[in-house]
C-alpha cells in the first residue's frame, strides 16, 4: 500500500512488490502494524494454551492432557503472554504512536527498529517450533534451577527456552535503546519533557527498565546455557553452587519486567481517560513522577518473589517494606485517573469502557498484591492460585484491558476507520465478565489450598465447583476475543471513516490525517502546550501538503538478514552443531557490515 | 450486580467447612498467627476496595455525558489532594507493616527447646520424614503431638520443593544444598493435608502428604510401633510368604528399605508401610486396591516416576499386596 | 553509519546517545557476571583455587597492554579530528594490535589453566572465571574487528574529520571494555 509522497498519486503495485515493501520497511508505522498483528496472533495462541489448561482443570482427576503436556502448556502460556504478547503489543504502540506524539518523522534508528521486529518474530517462531518437535519448554516461565539442569530436564525443552529467550532479549534491548534516543532527542521544538504525553513518558521509563533489566536475565540464561551445554557449575549443588543464584538473578529481572508489562498500559489509559472525559489529566506531573518512581523502586523489591525461601527475618522485613512502598505511587495514579473523570463529561466509547475496566480490575490486583507484601501472609498465598489470581488481575485486568483501550483508541488513526462501537461493547462486556468469572474464584481456590502449576488435583479438596466456574469464565473471555477479531475484520470494509481526530483528542498524533502520511508531519509543528490541540495557540498548524519535498528513508533488507543470522545461530545451538552456529554468525556479521555501509539517510 | 452475588456465593461456600487444605481454618499456632494477620490486612484491603471502587462508580455515573452537559472545566491538579492521597495509603500501610514485621520475627522457624525434631527430605515426588532423636524413618505421613512444638529441618535430595500444610502454617521451600526450617505447635488432634508447592517436574501435582496430629497419649504408641522391627513374615500364610519372596526378588530391594531385610534408599522406607493412610505420596488410598493400582503401573499413576513398571503376574501382585499389608 | 548530523533536542548526536544507553546495559551485564564471581568466591568444593593458579605478573602485563591501547585510542581520535590521515591509521592499527596482544596473552592464560587442570567444568571458580573473562575477551575481540574496520575505511580514504564521531563511538566502546577489565583485574586477580 503506497501513500502519497511529494504529491504523486498512488499506483496499485504488484502483490510481490507490496510484500517486499513490508519485508524491507523501516517506517515506524508499518513496523508498529507488524508488531501488532504478530503479537496478537501469539496472544491468541497463548489464549488457546490457557483454555486447554482451564479445560484440564475444570474437574479433579481430569485426563484431557497428560502431565507432561500440561507442564508444557502452562510454561508456554506464561512465556508467550509475557514475551510474545504483552511486551510486543506494547511495542506496537511504542512504534506507531510515540514518534507521532513527539512530533517526529520516525524513530532515531529505523533499521534497528525493523531489526528488533524481525528478531522478535523469528524468536517467537523458534520458541513455538519446540512444539513441532515435541520439546516445548516445560519448567515454568520462570524456570527455576536446578530443575532446569540437564540432569532433571533432559532433552531439548529447556534448550529451546534458554536460547529463545536470549534471542528475544536482543530484540528488546535494541528497541529500548532506539526509543530512549528517539524520545530524548527527536522531540519537536517546544516539546519539553514535561509537555510530552503521558504515554510517551511511560514508554520512556519502560525502555530504561528494559535496557537495565534484560542484561540480568541474559546473564542468568547464559549461566544456565553453559551449565547445560558445557558442564559448567553455576547452578550445580554438587560443586558448591547455589540454586538461589538463579532466583535472585531471575527476579532482579523479573520484577522490573512486570513494570515493563504494566507501565505502557497505564500510559495508554492516561491518554484515553482525559480524551473521553474532555478534561486534561489531573496531576500530570505527579502521574509522570509516579511512573518514574515505580521504575526505580521496582529494582528494590525482587525478593518478595522469594518469601518462602528462608531469606531471614531482616531481608524479609526490608523487602516487605519496599514492596508496600511501591503501592503508594501506584495508588496515586489511580486517584489521579479518577480525579480526571471527576467533573468531566464522560463518553463511554469502547476504549473508555476498557480504561475504566482497567482501573476497576487493577484495584483488585493491586490490593491482592498488598496482601502478598506481608511475608507471613504470603507464606499461605505464594505458589497457590491466590497469586495466580493476583497477577492475572494486574496483567489481564490491567495490562491487557489497557492495551484494548489503546487498540480501540488508536485504531482509527492507524487504519482510517473506526472499530464498531456495538461489536466493541459486546467484546468489552464478554471480556470483563469473563475475566472476573475466571480469575476472582482463584483467590478462593488458592486460600482453600490449591497450589499452582499442577495438572490435576485431589477431589477431596472440594475445589471442583470453583475450578469449573473459572473455566467457564475463561471460555467467555475467549468468546470475547473472537468478537474482537470479528470487529477488526468488520472495520476494514464497514468501519466509519475516522478523519483526523474522531475523538476530539488533544495530542499531536491527532493533528495529522488518519492514517498519517508516510512522513507523519508535512511540517514539524512547534508545540506550546501539553494539550496542543485543545489549547488556543497550542501548536503551529500542520499543512495538508508539504511545502517542500520531504525525504523518506528507503527500506532495507539487512535488518531481516541480520535477524536471520541470529536465528540460524540459534538453530545451530539447538542442533548442537558448531558449523551452523558459525554460519549464522557469519550471516550476522555480513549483514552488520552491509547495514553499516549502505547509504541510508533518515 | 450479578457479579457481586456470585462473589458472595463463592465467599459463603469458601468459608464453610469441607476444605481439608484450607488456609482459613488454622489448627496450629503458626497458621493462627498468619490467619489473624491476614484478616487484618483483608479488612483494610476491603475498606480501600469499597472506597476506591465506589469513587470510580460515582464518577462514571455522575459525570457521564448528557445532552445538557456543558464543557468541563480544565482542572490540572491539586497539591493538597496529592499530598492527602499519598499520605493516606502510607498510613494504612503502616498498620499493615508493623504487625507484619513483628510476625516475621516471631515465626522465622526456630523451634523452642524440647520441640519434636523432624527432618524433612524432599524427593521427586515423595516426602521422607526422619525423627533423628527417635530413630524413625518414614515417608509421606508425619506424626506430631497435639500441644507440643515441632521443629522441621528441611532439605531436598534433588530439585526445589516446598513443604506446605495450610492448616498448620505457611510454606517453606525445600532446597538441595540448603537447609530451611519451620516451627509450629498443632492444637487439634486429627489428620491434615499437605502438598508440595514448588513446581518440581512431571509429577509435582502428585507430591502430597499427610500430617497426623496425635494426642499426647497416642503418640508414644505410634513411636513404639515405628521403632519396632517389621512384622515377622508369617510362615503359616502362604500368600504373605510368596509376597515376601516377590519383594526380595523382583527388584524392590534396590530402592526400598524394610528394616533388617533390605537397605535401598532411593524410594520411601516401607518398614511400616501399612501404618499409613495413603501411599505414593498421598495420591492413592492405602488399601488392597490402591496398592494394586500403584504396583501395576507406577509411571501411569505418577508420570515420570522413577519406580519402573515391573511385570508382575496377577498372583505375584496379589501376594505382594498381601505382604505389604502386613507391615504395620 | 549515516553521515548527516541532524538537529536533536539535546544537541547530542543520536548515535552517541544510543551508544551510551548500550554501555548502560553492558554495565548491568558485566555487573551481574562480576557479582556472581564475588558471590561464589571461595566456595569451590574442589579443584585449583585462584591463589594456586592465577599468574599475577603475566596478567599485570596484559592489563598494562590494554591500558596502553586506550591511550592509542585517544590518540587515534585526536588524529581523526584534526584530519591527520597517517597518524589516524597508525594509532588505529596500534590500538587493534595492542588489543590483539591482550587477547593473545589471555589465550595463553586460558590454555595454561586448562593444562593445569582448570576448565569451565572443574569447579565454581573455573565456571565463573572463564565465563566472566571469556565474555570480556569476546567484547575485546569485537572491538578489535571494529577497529580494523575503521582502519580499512581510513585506508580507503573514507575516514575524514567529518567521520570523527564514528571513531569517537569506537573509542567509547574501547574505553568501556578497558574499564571493565580494570574492575575484573582488581576483583579476580588482586582481591583474592
Amino acid at each position: 500500500m503506497t501513500t502519497p509522497v511529494m504529491g504523486h498519486a498512488p499506483t496499485r503495485a504488484s502483490w510481490g512488490s507490496r510484500v517486499w515493501s513490508w519485508v524491507t520497511t523501516t517506517d515506524h508505522k508499518r513496523i508498529g502494524v507488524l508488531y501488532f498483528v504478530t503479537a496478537f496472533s501469539f496472544f491468541l495462541i497463548g489464549g488457546l494454551e490457557a483454555l486447554l489448561i482451564r479445560l484440564q482443570l475444570s474437574h479433579s482427576g481430569n485426563t484431557l492432557v497428560s502431565a507432561q503436556t500440561y507442564n508444557e502448556l502452562f510454561t508456554m502460556h506464561g512465556t508467550t503472554m509475557v514475551f510474545l504478547a504483552v511486551m510486543p503489543l506494547s511495542a506496537a504502540f511504542f512504534n506507531y504512536v510515540v514518534p507521532l506524539q513527539i512530533g517526529a518523522r520516525d524513530v532515531a534508528f529505523p533499521r534497528l527498529n525493523a531489526f528488533s521486529y524481525w528478531v522478535f518474530v523469528l524468536g517467537g517462531l523458534f520458541l513455538n517450533a519446540s512444539f513441532l518437535v515435541g520439546a516445548a519448554p516445560n519448567a515454568g516461565w520462570f524456570g527455576y534451577a536446578n530443575l532446569t539442569s540437564s540432569q532433571y530436564s533432559p532433552g531439548l525443552h529447556i534448550d529451546f527456552w534458554v536460547i529463545g529467550l536470549q534471542v528475544l532479549g536482543i530484540a528488546s534491548i535494541a528497541a529500548g535503546i532506539n526509543f530512549i534516543v528517539t524520545i530524548v532527542n527527536l522531540r519537536a521544538p517546544g516539546m519539553r519533557l514535561m509537555r510530552m504525553p503521558v504515554f510517551t513518558w511511560m514508554t520512556l521509563v519502560t525502555q530504561f527498565i528494559i535496557v537495565t533489566a534484560f542484561p540480568v536475565i541474559t546473564v542468568a540464561l547464559v549461566f544456565l546455557m553453559f551449565d547445560r551445554f558445557f558442564g559448567a557449575n553455576f547452578y550445580s549443588v554438587a560443586a558448591g553452587g547455589d540454586v538461589l543464584l538463579w532466583q535472585h538473578l531471575f527476579w532482579l529481572f523479573g520484577h522490573p519486567e512486570v513494570y515493563i508489562l504494566i507501565l505502557p498500559a497505564m500510559g495508554m489509559i492516561s491518554e484515553v481517560i482525559p480524551t473521553f472525559s474532555r478534561k486534561p489529566l489531573f496531576g500530570y506531573a505527579v502521574v509522570v513522577y509516579s511512573g518514574m518512581l515505580i521504575g526505580v523502586l521496582g529494582w528494590g523489591v525482587w525478593a518478595h518473589h522469594m518469601f518462602a525461601v528462608g531469606l531471614g527475618p531482616i531481608a524479609e522485613s526490608v523487602f516487605s517494606a519496599t514492596t508496600m512502598l511501591i503501592a503508594i505511587p501506584t495508588g496515586v495514579k489511580i486517584f489521579n485517573w479518577i480525579a480526571t473523570m471527576w467533573g468531566g463529561r464522560i463518553r463511554f466509547t469502547t476504549s473508555m469502557l476498557f480504561a475504566v475496566g482497567f482501573i476497576a480490575m487493577f484495584i483488585v490486583g493491586g490490593l491482592s498484591g498488598v496482601m502478598h507484601s506481608s511475608p507471613p501472609a504470603d507464606l499461605q498465598q505464594t505458589d497457590t492460585y491466590f497469586v495466580v489470581a493476583h497477577f492475572h488481575y494486574v496483567l489481564f485486568g490491567g495490562a491487557m484491558m489497557g492495551i484494548f483501550a489503546g487498540i480501540y483508541y488508536w485504531w482509527p488513526k492507524v487504519t482510517g476507520r473506526l472499530l464498531s462501537e456495538g461489536i466493541g461493547k459486546t467484546h468489552f462486556w464478554l471480556t470483563f465478565v469473563g475475566a472476573n468469572l475466571a480469575f476472582f474464584p482463584m483467590h478462593f481456590i488458592g486460600l482453600l489450598g490449591m497450589p499452582r502449576r499442577i495438572y490435576t488435583y485431589d477431589p477431596a479438596l472440594g475445589l471442583d465447583t470453583l475450578n469449573l466456574v473459572s473455566t467457564i469464565g475463561a471460555f467467555i473471555m475467549g468468546t470475547g476475543m473472537l468478537v474482537f477479531v470479528f470487529n477488526a475484520i468488520w472495520s476494514r470494509k464497514r468501519g466509519v471513516p475516522a478523519g483526523d481526530n474522531p475523538w476530539g483528542a488533544a495530542t499531536l498524533e491527532w493533528a495529522v490525517s488518519s492514517p498519517p502520511p508516510v512522513y507523519n508531519f508535512s511540517v514539524i509543528p512547534e508545540v506550546r502546550s501539553r494539550i496542543p490541540i485543545w489549547v488556543e495557540n497550542g501548536m503551529t498548524p500542520v499543512p495538508a501538503v508539504p511545502p517542500e519535498p520531504v525525504h523518506v528513508p528507503p527500506g532495507s533488507y539487512w535488518p531481516l538478514v541480520a535477524a536471520t543470522g541470529i536465528i540460524i545461530a540459534a538453530v545451530g545451538a539447538i542442533l548442537k552443531t558448531l558449523l551452523v552456529v558459525l554460519g549464522g554468525g557469519a550471516v550476522l556479521v555480513v549483514a552488520i557490515y552491509a547495514w553499516a555501509l549502505e547509504p541510508f539517510e533518515i | 450486580m450479578a457479579l457481586l452475588l456470585a462473589a458472595v456465593a463463592v465467599a459463603v461456600a469458601a468459608c464453610s467447612g469441607g476444605f481439608p487444605q484450607s488456609t482459613l481454618r488454622p489448627t496450629a499456632d503458626f497458621s493462627r498467627e498468619i490467619d489473624t494477620l491476614y484478616r487484618t490486612i483483608f479488612w483494610w484491603a476491603l475498606g480501600v476496595f469499597v472506597l476506591v471502587e465506589s469513587a470510580l462508580l460515582f464518577v462514571i455515573l455522575r459525570y457521564r455525558e448528557r445532552p445538557d452537559s456543558g464543557e468541563p472545566k480544565h482542572v490540572h491538579g491539586s497539591t493538597l489532594l496529592e499530598v492527602a492521597w499519598t499520605l493516606a495509603p502510607a498510613v494504612v500501610l503502616v498498620f499493615i507493616a508493623v504487625p507484619t514485621i513483628r510476625m516475621i520475627f516471631r515465626t522465622e522457624g526456630t523451634a523452642p527447646e524440647g520441640a519434636l525434631a523432624v527432618e524433612v527430605v524432599g524427593h521427586q515426588w515423595w516426602w521422607e520424614f526422619k525423627y533423628p532423636e527417635l530413630g524413625i524413618t518414614t515417608a509421606n505421613e508425619m506424626h506430631v503431638v497435639q500441644g507440643r512444638p515441632v521443629g522441621l529441618t528441611m532439605t531436598s535430595k534433588d530439585v526445589i520443593h516446598s513443604f506446605w500444610v495450610p492448616k498448620l502454617g505457611g510454606k517453606r521451600d525445600v532446597m538441595p544444598g540448603r537447609t530451611t526450617r519451620i516451627a509450629f505447635t498443632p492444637d487439634s488432634v486429627g489428620v491434615v493435608y499437605g502438598q508440595c508447592a514448588e513446581f518440581c517436574g512431571d509429577s509435582h501435582a502428585n507430591m502430597r502428604f499427610r500430617v497426623v496430629v496425635d494426642s499426647p497419649e497416642d503418640f508414644p504408641r505410634w513411636v513404639a510401633a515405628q521403632q519396632a522391627p517389621p512384622a515377622p513374615v508369617d510362615s503359616t500364610a502362604a500368600r504373605v510368604q510368596a509376597g515376601a519372596q516377590v519383594f526380595m526378588t523382583k527388584g524392590c530391594i534396590a530402592c526400598h528399605t524394610i528394616a533388617g531385610r533390605s537397605a535401598g534408599v532411593i524410594g520411601p522406607n516401607l518398614t511400616h508401610l501399612a501404618s499409613r493412610t495413603t501411599i505414593a505420596a498421598g495420591i492413592l488410598p492405602n488399601d488392597a486396591e490402591g496398592l494394586a493400582r500403584w504396583l501395576r503401573n507406577p509411571p501411569g499413576e505418577k508420570p515420570g516416576s522413577l519406580m519402573p513398571k515391573i511385570p508382575f503376574t496377577d498372583d505375584e501382585l496379589a501376594a505382594l499386596v498381601t505382604y505389604l499389608q502386613t507391615l504395620h | 553509519m549515516t553521515a548527516v548530523a541532524q538537529h536533536t533536542s539535546t544537541g547530542l548526536d543520536n548515535r552517541k546517545l544510543g551508544f551510551w544507553m548500550f554501555i548502560g546495559s553492558e554495565c548491568l551485564l558485566f555487573g551481574s557476571l562480576i557479582s556472581t564471581y564475588l558471590v561464589y568466591h571461595g566456595r569451590s568444593v574442589s579443584g585449583p583455587t585462584p591463589d594456586e593458579i592465577l599468574n599475577i605478573p603475566l596478567t599485570s602485563v596484559s592489563t598494562f597492554v590494554l591500558l596502553m591501547s586506550s591511550l592509542a585510542m585517544v590518540l587515534a581520535l585526536a588524529a581523526v579530528t584534526r584530519g591527520d590521515r597517517l597518524w589516524t591509521r597508525v594509532w588505529l592499527l596500534a590500538t587493534a594490535g595492542l588489543g590483539l596482544t591482550f587477547l593473545g596473552m589471555q589465550a595463553y592464560e586460558f590454555t595454561t589453566f586448562v593444562h593445569e587442570g582448570l576448565t569451565i567444568k572443574t569447579n565454581l571458580f573455573g565456571s565463573t572465571f572463564f565465563v566472566l573473562t571469556g565474555t570480556h575477551g569476546a567484547h575485546v575481540a569485537v572491538g578489535v574487528l571494529w577497529l580494523l574496520t575503521q582502519f580499512v575505511r581510513s585506508l580507503q580514504g573514507k575516514l575524514g574529520p567529518e567521520k570523527a564521531i564514528n571513531v569517537e563511538i569506537t573509542g567509547l566502546y574501547w574505553h568501556f571494555v578497558d574499564v571493565v577489565w580494570i574492575v575484573i583485574f582488581t576483583v579476580v586477580y588482586l582481591l583474592r
